[in-house]
Order: C-alpha cells, then structure tokens, then sequence
C-alpha cells in the first residue's frame, strides 16, 4: 500500500517522532532493567555511583561469581532457544497430546512441564557444561561480567519467602476462578437483559468500583477481629477469627473485583449476537443451558482476559492484604513492604531489590505471553463503555 | 429474561457485593458516629511488705480493664455525634490559623496535608497523562507496522507492573546515592538528597504515577487511532489543513470520547492514590487520603486501632469521590436513556 505523496511525513518529523519513542521505551523500561541487573550484584556494586560498575560488577566478580563470554553466548542461545521452542513447537504438542475438551489442563500441564525442564536444563545440565568448557576455554572463558544468585538464594530459601510465594499463589488462585464463576454468570444475565433492574445494578456496581480500599477494610476490620464471638451464637465454639484468614482474604478480594468484572465480561458477552441464544433456546434448552453450552464455548477469549485482570488486582494488591493478614499468612507484596521498612545494611537493601523482582519476574511472564488479550481487555472497556 | 432467571445469574454476585461492600460502607457510616472503647475501672489496690516493727502499706489507684467471663477486655460503644470528623478535621485549630493568618500551619493537620497533596497530585497527573498517552499512541501509529508490537510490550511493562514494586524501582534509582542522583550530582556539582526533600520527593511520586498510567492512556487512545476516519483526514488535507490542524480537529474531536474516559478512570485511581506514599516511603513529607485512612487503621504503638477516626476519614474521603463521580453517572444515565428510546 503505497501512502498517498501528501499524506507522507518529512524527514524530521519522522525522525522526531522515533527518537521520542526510543526514549519513551528507554523511561519505560529502564526501572526495571535496572533493579533485575542490581539484584544480581554484591551490594557494593549494587548501590555504586558508577553506572558501569553496577552493570560489569567488578568487585562482584573479585569475589569469584561471574560469567565469561563464552557463558553469556551460550547462555543467551540457550534461552532464545528456549523462548522459540515455547512458541512454535509447545502449542503443537500439546494440541496433540491433549485430550479433547481439555485443552485448558493440557495448557497447564504442558506449560508447567516446560518450565520444570527449562529450569533443569538452565540451571542443572548448563552450568555444569559451561564449567567444564570455560576451563579449557583460555581467555574467552575469563569471567568479564559480575554475578551472583546469593540474594535470592537468601531472599527465597532463608528468610522464607517461598512462603508468602505459596499464599499469594492461594490468594490469586482463589480470587480468579471465584470471581470468574460469579462474574460470568452475572455478566451474561446482565448483558442479556435489558430492563431497568440490570441498568441499576451496572450504575451501582460502578459506584462501588471507584471506593477507596481503605473505606471497605475500615468496614471489614472490627469485624473480622471479633467474628469469633459475633459468629458464635451461630456455629457455636468453633466459630472462626475471619481476621488473618486467607478465605476471608479471597472473598473480600473477590467483591472487590466483582464491579469491574462484570463490567468488562458483559461487554464481551454482548459482542455475541443474541442470535445464537434464541436459536440454543428454539432448539428446547432453558437460559442457563443455553448459556453452558453454546455462549461459554465461545465466550473463552473474554474469560482468559477478565482472568488476568483479575489476577492482576488480586497479585497486586497491598491495602487489602496488608491490613487483613497476619505475619504467618503474608502474600508478597505485603511481605516486601515489610522488607524495605527494616532495611538497615546494604545487603538488607539488595535482598529487598531481589524480592522485587522475584515479584516482578511473573508479570513479566504475563505480559509476553498475554500482551493480545491485555491490550483487547484495556480496549474493550474503552470502546464501548 | 425473566425476572427470576435474570435474579439467578446475578445472584451470586449481588450477594458477594452487598455482603462485602454495602455492608461493609453502612457499617463505617454508623462507625464515623460511634467510639469503642475498653472498659475501665478504677481500684483502690493496697500492697504491703514486710517491715521491722509492722508491715509499710501503700495504697494506690489504678485503672485497669473490666474483663467478661472469657478473660477479654469489654468494651462499650458510645454514639459521639461527630466528634471523630472534629478530631480529622480539627476545625478550631484551622479557625485559629485562619484567624491568626499563618496558612501553613493548617497544612501541618494531617487530614489537611493529605488533601492538599491529593488534589495537587491528582490535577497535575491528568493532563500529564493524557498528553503522554496521546504522544506514544501517536509516536506508535508512525512507527513501522513490524516493530509496533515490541513497543507496546515494552510499554505495558509499567503498567502491569505491582504499583509498590514500580515506586521501589524508581525509588531506589534516586535515593541515596541512586545513580541517577549521583549522575545529576555529576551535572550540576552539588550536593542533591532526594529522600529529605518534599517537595523532590513529591515530584518523584508524581512521575510515577505518569509513568504507570501513561501506558493504559495510550493503549486505549492507539485503539481509537484505528478507526479515525480516512476520508475525513483526506477532505482536510485537500482542505489544505497543515498537519497540527488535522491532529487538533479531525484527530482529537474523534479521540474526544476515549479521552474523557480516561480523564475519569485516572481520577479516580489518581485519587485514591496509596502505594506511591508507601513505596517512596514519605510519610513524614507527603500522605495521601487514603494513606492517612490505612494509618488510623493500622495499630499503634499500644496495639490499638483508631478504627473510629479511620471511618470519618474514610467518609470525608468519599465525599471527592461523589464529586468525581457525579458527571459520570449523569453521561451514563443519559446513554441509557438513548439507548431505550
């Protein structure tokens, strides 16, 4: 398609145009580039004026961790291997392997089985290889580039923070498949129903998605403390203390996400003409069958995107969290907020910098594999709300 | 849809958000006009030691806590009118500084200095935002096709990122002898610290915020540059419109509706802003509203919990989110009505 001559630009604003996106991608990304390649310096390195000694972390090196060129090669060959593998060959496998009508568990399976092998390849077989190579390597096989994994060996292995992974991974599964579960069903009755009640729910739902967290925990939190003695006329001694629970943590979640969810999923189940119901209902089902059978099958591109915002609100959430939980209970974010507020050393500083991006790494998983269903999931609220 | 079967599917949901949100917001409305207190009594309590001739007593008054047959301190609950707004608001203190015309000292009230900080952040992100958004969606739509879904992967990483996390990271490229302080220091040859400095510290919160949002602002304005009317930019061109004209009425009159989408999305969040003031840790300089509601209601050093000035700060709050949502509800209602017609 050839741009019409008035319609082409001038060099300069062509030129003005790229360099502004440069640095826009630069600001964009460079936080957290940075706070990746700190996370794997001593602290000295980690918090030098230098820039270059951060990145090239020679006193790091001195202290015997780093890579050569010859691991950094292989290294990055390895991965960009690996990261074209998991888009062209893992989707036929796992096409293949998997049963019918359980693609969504062949998904996880095969992704979760991936990754276990990755990780043995990269962190197991490689680096044993590389070891051996580097020795008879000479000069190529001189560390040049200063790293080390002890912060996260310390973040994730002594100071327990495999255990606040586990909750946050409790937490956001449950608040995803509840809010889900709820959401769809709501999101479907409310499209599909023009009469005044729906309109009144949708208005009110937008009223409660723009409260402060803070106003619902005010609400939530004499009450969670003294559930037990207000439940106990009802369910007698063994009634719970909702405080520090994460089930109670889960449902609040849930609510609070429940006006956006059904907000964004009823905007996806409109774009699905009515057409197919009448046609589901004509041939003897009832709404809800209707809705099983022929909307869910192809309603699955608006869940998976309505999950990751959900996800997303459940991952990051630090207010609700942090003022619900008790210690034992943490999910991460809270935890680091923990983190940060102690930090006395500069080793402190640099298992606080890992802990972020032991947060941050997951989302970015997120981003690569669902940017379509992020951006259409951004979009669908905008375009027709 | 009938009635009932509407009810089942929306059920569920419903419930969720009655139990967990309208309850919970009847119960901080009833709260901002109660105190719980502990129950205190006070006893004589005598203690005696053993002396020469006879015992040395003493006798003293203490105040000590009732405690119910369960060992727990009861507690009575007193409806106070409005004292709790009083104590957020502290009113005679501001009378007094209005009085005796020293304005600053009402921003030393804590319930004051948020609000002052709130709406400054809030009014100064917008058309930060906006602008941001509008540039990249329009740098990006210039770019070439093959690079363009690079750049939204890189651009959604500040969005998608944890809010807390996003603040560290940039937290932690400025304070101290963060490189990029260190590299303004280089520059400028002075001494420069960020983490003591408000008004710094205020600045860098509020480029966090721009640069969280930006990338949802631009998302949503690339998706309208999409369907921007051809024919319509070519009757302009053959108008002899120059390139900022056609942005400034074809492009931005048809982006017009997003933008105000935007606009009210951002205030909203922008609004309740929290992790900024958590994550740049500057509680001492600036707080935020929603800042000062999670302060009162995280314990203190004795262990209590201010639950009942939380619920009048959590309501004074609410009272800008009314405001902000007022226009809102009125463009909804109006759609609603035209879609029924």
């Amino acid at each position: 398609m050839a741009t019409p001559k008035a319609l082409q630009q001038p060099f300069s604003l062509r030129f003005a145009s790229a360099s502004f996106l440069a640095f826009w991608c630069l600001i964009a990304a460079f936080p957290i580039f940075w706070i990746a390649v700190m996370s794997f310096k001593s602290p000295v390195d980690a918090f030098s004026a230098n820039p270059l000694d951060v990145i090239f972390g020679p006193t790091t090196r001195a202290g015997g961790d780093g890579l050569s060129i010859l691991d950094i090669a292989i290294g990055l060959a390895v991965l960009i291997a690996a990261v074209r593998l998991a888009f062209t060959r893992l989707p036929k496998w796992v096409d293949r392997l998997s049963p019918q009508g359980m693609t969504v568990i062949g998904w996880l399976v095969g992704a979760g089985a991936y990754a276990i092998g990755f990780l043995v390849v990269f962190f197991g077989i490689l680096p044993a290889v590389l070891g051996v190579l580097n020795s008879v390597a000479g000069p190529l096989g001189a560390p040049v580039l200063g790293l080390t994994a002890e912060h996260y060996y310390s973040v994730w292995i002594e100071n327990g923070f495999w255990r606040n992974f586990q909750n946050s991974l409790i937490v956001t599964a449950g608040v995803v498949t509840i809010s889900l579960t709820v959401g769809t069903l709501a999101g479907y009755g409310l499209a599909r129903s023009g009469s005044n009640l729906a309109f009144w729910i949708l208005i009110i739902a937008l009223i409660f998605r723009a409260l402060p967290h803070s106003v619902l925990v005010a609400g939530y939190l004499p009450v969670f403390i003294n559930s037990a003695e207000i439940l106990r006329p009802i369910l007698g001694d063994n009634a719970p203390t909702l405080y520090g629970q994460p089930l109670a943590v889960i449902a609040v979640l849930v609510a609070i996400n429940q006006p956006f969810t059904i907000w964004m999923l009823r905007s996806f189940f409109q774009n699905i003409p009515n057409e197919l119901d009448e046609a589901a209902r004509v041939d003897g089902c009832t709404h809800f069958q209707a809705f099983r059978w022929v909307i869910m099958p192809v309603m699955w591109p608006g869940v998976i995107t309505t999950g990751l915002f959900s996800f997303l609100l459940a991952y990051n959430d630090l207010l609700v969290t942090s003022l619900l939980l008790d210690a034992q209970n943490q999910t991460m974010v809270p935890a680091i907020a923990g983190y940060f507020n102690r930090e006395t050393t500069t080793t402190d500083q640099v298992e606080a910098v890992a802990a972020a991006v032991s947060i941050t790494a997951p989302l970015f998983l997120l981003v690569m594999i669902f940017q379509r269903q992020i951006v259409s999931g951004l979009t669908a609220g905008a375009v027709k709300g | 849809m009938k009635f009932r079967t509407l009810a089942w599917f929306v059920g569920p949901s419903v419930f969720m958000m009655v139990l967990f949100i309208a309850f919970p917001l009847a119960s901080v409305f009833l709260q901002s006009f109660q105190i719980t207190q502990p129950v205190v009594e006070t006893v004589e309590v005598e203690t005696c030691t053993p002396g020469f001739v006879g015992q040395t007593c003493v006798t003293e008054t203490k105040t000590t806590p009732v405690l119910d047959e369960f060992g727990n301190p009861q507690t009575t609950t007193e409806w106070v009118g409005l004292l709790s707004y009083a104590r957020v608001l502290q009113l005679d203190q501001v009378g007094a500084a209005i009085a005796s015309g020293t304005w600053s000292s009402i921003l030393a009230i804590d319930f004051w200095k948020a609000l002052r900080f709130t709406l400054t952040f809030t009014l100064v992100t917008l058309p930060l935002v906006i602008g941001l958004g509008l540039a990249i969606a329009l740098a990006v739509n210039n770019a070439a096709r093959s690079i363009r879904g690079q750049i939204i992967f890189v651009s959604l990483l500040p969005f998608i990122i944890t809010p807390v996390i996003g603040a560290l990271s940039i937290r932690w490229l400025f304070y101290g002898d963060g490189i990029v302080t260190a590299l303004l220091e280089d520059m400028l040859a002075t001494d420069i610290s960020v983490a003591a400095n408000g008004w710094a510290i205020e600045l860098l919160m509020m480029f966090y915020r721009v640069w969280h949002v930006a990338p949802f602002a631009f998302v949503i304005f690339y998706a309208g540059l999409q369907t921007v009317n051809q024919d319509t930019l070519e009757s302009a061109i053959i108008d002899g419109a120059s390139r900022f004209e056609r942005l400034r009425y074809v492009v931005v009159p048809h982006l017009m509706p997003l933008i105000i989408f935007v606009a009210l999305i951002h205030l909203m969040d922008a609004y309740r802003a929290f992790e900024e003031v958590v994550g740049f840790s500057s509680q001492a300089h600036r707080i935020t509203l929603q800042w000062l509601t999670y302060d009162l209601l995280e314990p203190d050093d004795a262990g209590n919990r201010a639950i009942s000035r939380a619920s009048a700060s959590a309501m004074l709050t609410m009272i800008g989110i009314v405001i902000l949502l007022i226009p809102l509800l009125r463009r909804t209602w109006r759609d609603h009505k035209g879609s029924a017609h």
